[in-house]
This record gives structure tokens, C-alpha cells and sequence, in this order.
């Protein structure tokens, strides 16, 4: 069974290694990724918020919706951790039995 | 194996002198580059959900060198959960301050131009710092308050 | 990206990977669990993402840490298998 599991793991790292190839060299400006809004934002980033930090210019004024949904997603997983685990002290003990 | 649990149940552990002075010593420290991660995030890595943690681990820090009752000294739980519930109200209450009150979009920070005259280049710059300021509390009071009900079964008492 | 520090650092983080699932004592586990936060912390630093780095110091080797250790103190310290 072991070896079964092994021969997986080694089957799947060599696909996936096997599916880097074809990826654009490491900080490649001519990739796809890296030649529509990449360019905008190095070069606009500045004049248009006065900020910069590109990433903090990306995460809180561009791509604002997802560092919002972020922080409410942290928000509700404290609120449902918090309702669920925390117990109320029972000052008067009104269960006899 | 049961050593340690056994130390804990005597609450012995962690009581040393050393680092309980040591902790004392760095909690101010750790809270003020939380506070500069939070604010300098318009020029230096960093940002309000860094900040946010650092502050945070700064009372999980108090409460594992002291008990959780001496944290909750420097906050309580009634303060952590007003601070939480501020800090995402900031975010979505100034988002939806640029959309209806002054006509812009949500989120649109330059729309609030015509609430205090700063520009509105100058409005998308200060709007991040406030958003900022918002995520970072609502991050602190989350850890803060997951580690108190996490370590203490979720009595709120001495804890680890 | 210097390639010979990126394949130090690639190899020491799969030697701590392997070695968190296969140690038995749960608290072991746990602070080589840090060490692998972070070493990708420092594998994203030296790839020039200094924001993500950030992130992964403070979240994945101080708070998570600390909640597992938390875990652990609540639970039992040794695997069974």
C-alpha cells in the first residue's frame, strides 16, 4: 500500500513537473500574464494614488472588493469561533441533577 | 509524554522570571512596529493584515509568558470585540460612504472629495490608509480573541 | 533569483516537510512545521515577492504555530500511528 501511495506521489510530481515546462521564464516581461495589466499599473500606479508601494496601490484601491471580502471572511470565521466556543460563566448553578 | 500536561495542570509552566521580564520589556516594542507595519504600508512592505497579526501576537505573546487574565488586563474582552467589530464597520462603512452619500462608486474613494477637500488623488491615497487602519484592527481583535478562546476552552480564565 | 540558494532552499523545505509528517512526538511536528514556514518565507523573499514573504512570517510561523501548540496542550502529545 505504501508503495502504491509512493508511486502516486512520484507520478503526479513528475506530471507536474513535466507541466512547468511550458511556463514563461521567471520574470519574464514578454509573458501573457505580464503585458496587459501589469504595464497599467507600473505605470499609472503612481500618478493615479500617490502610492508607492504597487502592492498596497493593487490591494486597497484597485482590487479593493477582494482585500474587503478578506476581511470579512476573517471577520465571520472569528464571529463563528467565538459564538460557538465561548462559554457564558453560569453565575447561579440552576441545573440540579 | 503526560509531563507537560501534568506542569500545565499545576500551572507551573512558563512561569520563569526571565521571560516573563523579557516579555514585559518587548510588548511595547512589538506593538509600536505593529502600529508602523500598519502605517508606513504606503511606502514599505507591510500593510494592515501584517500589522493587524504582529499586534495581535503581541497579547497572544502576554498570554503564554503570563496567564490570559494578565492580557486581558491590557484588553479586555468587551474593548477586543468593539475594536473587531469597528475595524470591519471602517472598511464597509467607508465603502458604502463613497457610494451613497457623495455619488461615486463603491469603493471609490475619490468621490469623498466632497466631504473634506483633499483632491482626489489625495482622497485615493488617505481612503487606503483608512481601509488599512480598519483591516488592521479587525485582524488584531480576531487573533486576539481566537487565542483567548482557543487556549482556554472557551471560559476566558487562565488559560494555557 | 540566485538558483543555487533557490535549490538549497527548495531541498531543505522538502526535508522539513517530510520530516513533519513522519516524527512521532506532535510537538516536534509542530516547530518543524515553523521551520517550513519559514524557509518559503525566505523562498519568497528571494524571489522579490516581499509582501507575501511578510505574510507567511507573521501568519504561518507565529500565529498558526502558536494555535497548534495551543491544540496540542488541549489534546494528547503523541500520535498513535
Amino acid at each position: 500500500m505504501k508503495a502504491l501511495a509512493l508511486l502516486t506521489a512520484l507520478a503526479t510530481g513528475a506530471i507536474l513537473l513535466y507541466g512547468t515546462m511550458d511556463f514563461p521564464a521567471f520574470g519574464d516581461p514578454q509573458s501573457p500574464a505580464a503585458t496587459h495589466l501589469s504595464a497599467y499599473f507600473i505605470e499609472e500606479a503612481v500618478r493615479e494614488t500617490h502610492v508607492p508601494n504597487l502592492v498596497t496601490a493593487v490591494l486597497g484601491d484597485y482590487r479593493g472588493y477582494d482585500t474587503m471580502f478578506e476581511t470579512v471572511v476573517i471577520y465571520c470565521a472569528g464571529l463563528a469561533v467565538v459564538s460557538v466556543l465561548r462559554k457564558k460563566k453560569s453565575r447561579a448553578p440552576e441545573n440540579k441533577s | 509524554m503526560r509531563l507537560l500536561q501534568d506542569q500545565i495542570a499545576k500551572q507551573k509552566l512558563g512561569e520563569s522570571l526571565i521571560i516573563q521580564t523579557a516579555v514585559r520589556i518587548l510588548v511595547p516594542f512589538i506593538q509600536l512596529f505593529g502600529l508602523y507595519v500598519i502605517v508606513h504600508g504606503h511606502y514599505s512592505p507591510g500593510g494592515g493584515f501584517q500589522g493587524g497579526v504582529i499586534l495581535g501576537a503581541s497579547f497572544v505573546l502576554l498570554a503564554l509568558a503570563y496567564d490570559q487574565k494578565f492580557s486581558m488586563k491590557y484588553m479586555s474582552e468587551k474593548a477586543n470585540n468593539m475594536l473587531g467589530n469597528a475595524g470591519a464597520l471602517i472598511f464597509t462603512g467607508t465603502a458604502t460612504l463613497c457610494a451613497i452619500c457623495y455619488g461615486g462608486m463603491f469603493l471609490d474613494y475619490s468621490a469623498l472629495d466632497k466631504l473634506i477637500p483633499l483632491g482626489p488623488i489625495g482622497w485615493r491615497s488617505f481612503g487606503i490608509f483608512v481601509v488599512e487602519v480598519g483591516v488592521g484592527l479587525a485582524v488584531m481583535s480576531i487573533m486576539a480573541s481566537l487565542f483567548w478562546v482557543l487556549g482556554s476552552n472557551g471560559e476566558m480564565d487562565e488559560g494555557l | 533569483m540566485i538558483w543555487i540558494l533557490d535549490l538549497l532552499i527548495l531541498l531543505l523545505v522538502v526535508v522539513c516537510a517530510i520530516a513533519a509528517i513522519n516524527v512521532k512526538d506532535l510537538l516536534s511536528a509542530t516547530i518543524i512545521f515553523g521551520v517550513y514556514s519559514f524557509l518559503m518565507c525566505l523562498l519568497w523573499a528571494e524571489m522579490g515577492a516581499v509582501d507575501v514573504a511578510f505574510t507567511e512570517a507573521t501568519v504561518g510561523a507565529g500565529i498558526s504555530t502558536v494555535l497548534f501548540i495551543a491544540a496540542i496542550l488541549h489534546t494528547s502529545r503523541r500520535t498513535k500511528d
